[in-house]
């Protein structure tokens, strides 16, 4: 989504982005003239007349669980946002009975929060698992 | 979910969607000035109705459609920007 209109979005994708993605862009590019949207999210830039770079992770019943926000330059990764999505998706599977600690990784090791864990963490879970090999 | 839109020479043009504006019993005019508020994790996302592009079509997307379903929603400063 950006402040272009959808006869931007069509000639981005036919002249540049189908360039670097086969077929295009494979899902809706929406359009948000005015900000509106963006204005409603926090993400609006007021004087710039532009989005900041936002992205959202929106659980099935609406419910917003991640958001990032970047300045312009510096673009977003996009590994990252799937492993909050696997994170996610795994708490909500579990009901909320297991946690992923800072580093999880779909195989790595998840919490239990409970009674017997106070305390205990140190036991489990090791600072080198928050960071990539 | 999206629906086709019939091409016109007007920009489409979409927004929030949600709660009737409220006027005061006094009937004294308001000034409006939305307030830039980061929306919070845990709450749901705010409703919005947007024209697409999607697949060669001009289509346009309701938010609350896709619920049941996992959304990333992304934003970006402008086509044909470089990042």
């Amino acid at each position: 989504m950006s402040v272009d209109s959808v006869f931007v979005h069509k000639m981005w994708n036919e002249n540049e982005l189908s360039k670097m993605v086969k077929g295009g862009v494979p899902y809706a590019m929406l359009s948000d003239g005015g900000g509106k949207v963006g204005t409603s999210l926090g993400v609006y830039n007021e004087d710039a007349g532009v989005e900041n770079r936002g992205r959202f992770i929106i659980d099935p019943d609406g419910i917003i669980q991640g958001y990032e926000v970047l300045t312009p330059p510096v673009g977003r990764n996009v590994s990252e946002t799937l492993r909050q999505i696997e994170a996610f998706q795994l708490v909500r599977k579990s009901k909320g009975t297991e946690a992923t600690p800072s580093g999880w990784k779909p195989g790595k090791m998840t919490l239990k929060p409970g009674p017997d864990l106070v305390g205990k963490v140190w036991e489990v879970w090791k600072t080198d698992i928050a960071v990539d090999d | 979910m999206a629906e086709k839109k019939q091409v016109g020479c007007a920009r489409p043009t979409g927004g929030p969607v949600g709660q009737p504006e409220k006027i005061p019993e006094d009937g004294t005019p308001q000034i409006l000035k939305e307030v830039q508020r980061m929306v919070q994790v845990g709450k749901p996302a705010p409703d919005f109705v947007a024209p697409a592009y999607h697949k060669g079509e001009f289509t346009s997307v309701k938010l609350s459609d896709y619920l049941g379903k996992w959304v990333v929603l992304c934003l970006y400063p402008g086509d044909f920007t470089f990042v």
